[in-house]
C-alpha cells in the first residue's frame, strides 16, 4: 500500500530536553522508528542526545550521536545514502534543519526526497507573512495588525480595529517601550515611546485580544486529502496567560456545538489550504462573548500539543503521521 | 434524591434524579458525542428513547434554545455521569435541570455509564425504566419486556403543512417524519422555498404544488413500521422529481424500492463516524443517529447501488437509484450536533435541483 521507492529513511531525532525541543519528542520519534522498521524500512537516526528511547539500540538500524546542525546531517547523509528523511516529527529543530537542506538545494543533489508535507506547505505556515497571507486569501480571520512608522497612524488604525492594542516597537529587547494602551491617549504616549525606542522608529499595532478563550485542534491530512480531528482542546486560563503556565483539557469544556464545529471546519480548511499530510496543531483565539475568533498559529508537524492529544485521546498520532509520510492513506 | 435505571436483563444502575421527577420506561441507547447535547436531546429521532451520553460531563454550557433541533426534548429519559453545577457559554439562558423540568423529561447523574455503554454493546439496545424505588423488581421486569417504541412519527411529525421562502423559485417538498429544524435551514441556506409536510400528506397533496425537489427526512422508530409513508414514496419513485432522503427517509426509501431494513445491535449514535464516498475514496467525519439499516444483499442492483459505506462496520450508509436523480444517506449532512464534513451532499441535491427534471 505504502510508496514502495521509500527503502531508506532519515529520522531526524530529538535533540536535548529544553523548551522548544522536549521529551514528546522522544516520544514521537520513537514511534515513528518503530513505524517504519514494521514496514521494513532501512531507518538511520541522528540525535544528539543520547539520553533518549529513540537512541536505543533496537530502535533504528544505524544511530548517529552527533550535534544537530546542517554540517553533520549532511555529512551523514552522504554516507548512509537515505532516498528519504523524515522530518515531521523532531519538533522544531528537525523541522528547521530539513528546511535548511531542502532550501539550500542539498537534498534535490543527493536524491532525498521529503516525507510529509512540503517545504512549501511548511513555509506557509510557518513564515508569518506567508501565513497571514494564506488566511487571508481563504477567509480566515488573523489577529489584525499592522506596521506603522508615526503616532498618527497608529491612532488612525486604532479607530479601525478598535482599543484596547498592544504596541510593540521593532528591534526592541524584550518589547521595551510597548505595552497596552485602553484609551485614546495612553495609545498616543505608548505610540510616541514606542517609535521612539525603536532604532527603525517602527511599532506593530496589534488588536489586543487578552481575555480571549484559547482553542486548539489536532487535526490529521493524508495526501489523499482525508482530513480527522483527533480532538480540541481548551486552555483553562485565556489568552494573555502563556499556555505553558496554564492547565488544557481535551476536550473543550465552554464550547457549544456551534463553536465547536465552527473552530473544527476551520481548522481543516487551513491544514487543506496549507497542504499538510501528517499530523498539525491549529491555535485559534475565541471571544468568549461572541462568535469571533482569530487563527494564532500552527505548527505544521507532530508538536507538544500532538503528545499531549495522543496521550488524552489514546490516537497514536506520530505512529499515523509516519503512515501518512509513506503515503499510507485513511481508508 | 436517589432514582434508579433497570434494565430489562435485570441490571440496576443508581443515580441521583434530576429534571422532572417521574418514573418512564423507554429503550436505551448511547451517544458517544463529546459536543451537541442540546441538539442530541432536542431531535426528534430519539422519540421513545431514553440516552445515555458517553462524555462524562454534560451540561457544562448549559442550554441555549437556539440550539434546539425542534420545540422540545423528544428523548424520554436522559442518562449522564456527571452533571455539570456551573453552565459557561455567552449563549447560556438555564441550566440543563430547569431544561428537563420544562420538558417534563427524567433525567439521571451519577451513573456509571462507562459500564452501561459496555453492557449495551455487548448485549445490544435494551429496553429500560426509570424509577425512585426497586421493590417489585420482577413486575417492573416483566413492564419493561412489554415496552415498544411504536407510533412514534406520527408523534413527532408537523401538524399541519407550512411553507418558508414561498417566493424562491425553485421549491422543496420536505416530507417531515420528524425533520430536524437544521434540515430545513441547509436548505433555506441554499436559497430555495421549503414546505414541510406532515408525514400523513398524501402523494397527490405533496405533488399540487409541483414541488422541484423532495426531501425525506429523518425520524424515530422502526422503518417497517411507516407503511402509509413507504406507499406514497413508491409513488413518488415513479415520478422524475430529484429526491434526496436523510435518516429514516434513506430507509424508507429503500423499503419502497424493495430493499429491506435490519436492526443493529446497539446502533450508529454519534458524531464520529467514518463514512467512506464509494465514488471519490474519500473518507468524511459523519454525524449518525439510528438504530436500523438498509441491508446491503437486498438491494436489487438493477434499482440501485451502494455509494456510502461506514467504515467502523461496513454498513451502507448510502445509496444512489439508477435512471433517476435519486440519493439517499443514513448519515446526517446537515450534522447539528456534529461535524459538517458532508454538508455538500446539500450542495449536490440542490444542483440536481437547479438542473431541473
Amino acid at each position: 500500500m505504502r510508496n514502495k521507492k521509500i527503502k531508506k529513511v532519515l529520522v531526524i531525532g530529538s535533540g536535548p530536553i529544553i523548551i522548544g525541543q522536549a521529551a514528546e519528542f522522544d516520544y514521537a520519534g520513537t514511534q515513528a522508528c518503530r513505524e517504519l522498521k514494521k514496514e521494513g524500512l532501512e531507518v538511520v537516526l541522528i540525535n544528539s542526545n543520547p539520553a533518549t528511547i529513540m537512541t536505543d539500540k533496537n530502535m533504528a538500524d544505524k544511530i548517529y550521536i552527533e550535534p544537530l546542525t546542517v554540517k553533520t546531517v549532511e555529512k551523514v547523509i552522504e554516507k548512509e545514502k537515505p532516498d528519504s528523511i523524515l522530518p515531521n516529527l523532531g519538533g522544531q529543530t528537525g523541522l528547521n534543519l530539513a528546511m535548511e537542506l531542502a532550501e539550500n538545494g542539498f537534498l534535490e543533489k543527493h536524491n532525498v526526497r521529503l516525507l510529509g508535507t512540503s517545504p512549501e506547505g511548511i513555509r506557509n505556515a510557518e513564515d508569518r507573512q506567508c501565513f497571514k497571507d494564506m488566511m487571508e486569501k481563504i477567509g480566515e480571520p488573523c489577529v489584525a495588525s499592522k506596521v506603522v512608522h508615526n503616532v498618527q497612524d497608529a491612532v488612525d488604525f486604532a479607530k479601525e480595529i478598535g482599543l484596547p492594542v498592544i504596541i510593540r516597537p521593532a528591534y526592541t529587547l524584550g518589547g521595551t517601550g510597548g505595552g497596552i494602551a485602553y484609551t485614546m491617549n495612553e495609545l498616543e504616549e505608548i505610540a510616541a515611546s514606542g517609535i521612539r525606542m525603536s532604532r527603525v522608529d517602527e511599532i506593530l499595532v496589534e488588536k489586543c485580544i487578552s481575555g480571549w478563550k484559547e482553542i486548539e485542534y489536532e487535526v490529521m491530512r493524508d495526501s489523499n486529502g482525508n482530513c480527522i480531528t483527533i480532538c480540541n482542546m481548551e486552555n483553562i486560563d485565556p489568552v494573555g496567560i502563556h499556555t505553558g503556565d496554564s492547565i488544557v483539557v481535551a476536550p473543550s469544556q465552554t464550547l457549544s456545538n456551534k463553536e465547536y464545529q465552527m473552530l473544527r471546519t476551520s481548522s481543516i480548511k487551513i491544514i487543506s489550504s496549507l497542504r499538510i499530510e501528517g499530523g498539525c496543531n491549529v491555535q485559534f483565539a475565541l471571544n468568549p462573548n461572541s462568535f469571533e475568533y482569530a487563527v494564532i498559529e500552527v505548527n505544521p508537524r507532530v508538536s507538544r500539543s500532538s503528545a499531549l492529544a495522543s496521550k488524552a485521546t489514546g490516537y497514536p498520532i506520530a505512529k499515523v503521521a509516519t503512515k501518512i509520510a509513506l503515503r499510507i492513506y485513511f481508508r | 434524591m436517589k432514582g434508579y435505571l433497570v434494565l430489562e436483563n435485570g441490571e440496576i444502575f443508581e443515580g441521583e434524579r434530576f429534571g422532572t421527577n417521574k418514573n418512564t420506561v423507554c429503550e436505551v441507547v448511547f451517544n458517544t458525542a463529546m459536543a451537541g447535547y442540546i441538539e442530541t436531546f432536542t431531535d426528534p429521532s430519539y422519540a421513545g428513547q431514553g440516552i445515555v451520553m458517553t462524555y462524562p460531563l454534560i451540561g457544562n454550557y448549559g442550554v441555549i434554545p437556539e440550539d434546539e433541533e425542534s420545540d422540545r426534548i423528544w428523548a424520554k429519559a436522559i442518562f449522564i455521569h456527571d452533571l455539570a453545577q456551573y453552565e459557561n457559554n455567552f449563549r447560556t439562558t438555564k441550566n440543563l435541570d430547569s431544561f428537563l423540568k420544562e420538558n417534563g423529561v427524567p433525567g439521571l447523574f451519577g451513573i456509571n455509564t462507562r459500564k452501561l455503554t459496555k453492557i449495551l454493546r455487548d448485549y445490544g439496545t435494551m429496553r429500560g425504566a426509570v424509577v425512585s424505588d426497586i421493590n417489585q423488581l420482577e413486575e417492573l421486569i416483566e413492564y419493561i419486556k412489554k415496552y415498544k417504541v411504536e407510533n412514534v412519527v406520527e408523534k413527532v411529525t408537523s401538524e399541519k403543512a407550512i411553507t418558508y421562502g414561498s417566493t424562491k423559485p425553485k421549491q422543496i417538498a420536505l416530507l417531515d417524519l420528524g425533520a430536524k429544524h437544521n434540515i430545513i435551514n441547509s436548505l433555506l441556506k441554499r436559497g430555495v422555498g421549503v414546505t414541510v409536510y406532515p408525514a400523513d400528506t398524501s402523494y397527490e397533496q405533496i405533488l399540487a404544488r409541483r414541488p422541484d425537489g423532495i426531501m425525506l427526512s429523518n425520524g424515530p422508530g422502526n422503518p417497517e413500521d411507516c407503511v402509509e409513508q413507504i406507499k406514497t414514496i413508491q409513488k413518488l419513485y415513479k415520478t422524475n422529481i430529484p429526491i434526496l432522503g436523510i435518516c429514516l427517509g434513506h430507509q424508507l426509501m429503500a423499503l419502497a424500492t424493495g430493499a429491506k431494513t435490519g436492526k443493529l445491535k446497539y446502533g450508529h449514535r454519534g458524531a464520529n463516524h467514518p463514512v467512506k464516498d464509494l465514488d471519490t475514496n474519500h473518507v468524511y467525519i459523519t454525524s449518525q443517529n439510528h438504530g436500523y439499516y438498509v441491508l446491503e444483499d437486498s438491494i436489487d442492483p438493477d434499482i440501485a447501488e451502494v455509494s456510502h459505506i461506514n467504515l467502523n462496520d461496513g454498513t451502507v450508509e448510502g445509496i444512489r437509484y439508477k435512471n433517476k436523480k435519486i440519493f439517499t444517506v443514513q448519515f446526517h449532512p446537515e450534522a447539528c450536533p456534529g461535524p459538517e464534513d458532508t454538508a455538500y451532499i446539500f450542495d449536490e441535491f440542490i444542483r440536481v435541483v437547479n438542473e431541473g427534471m
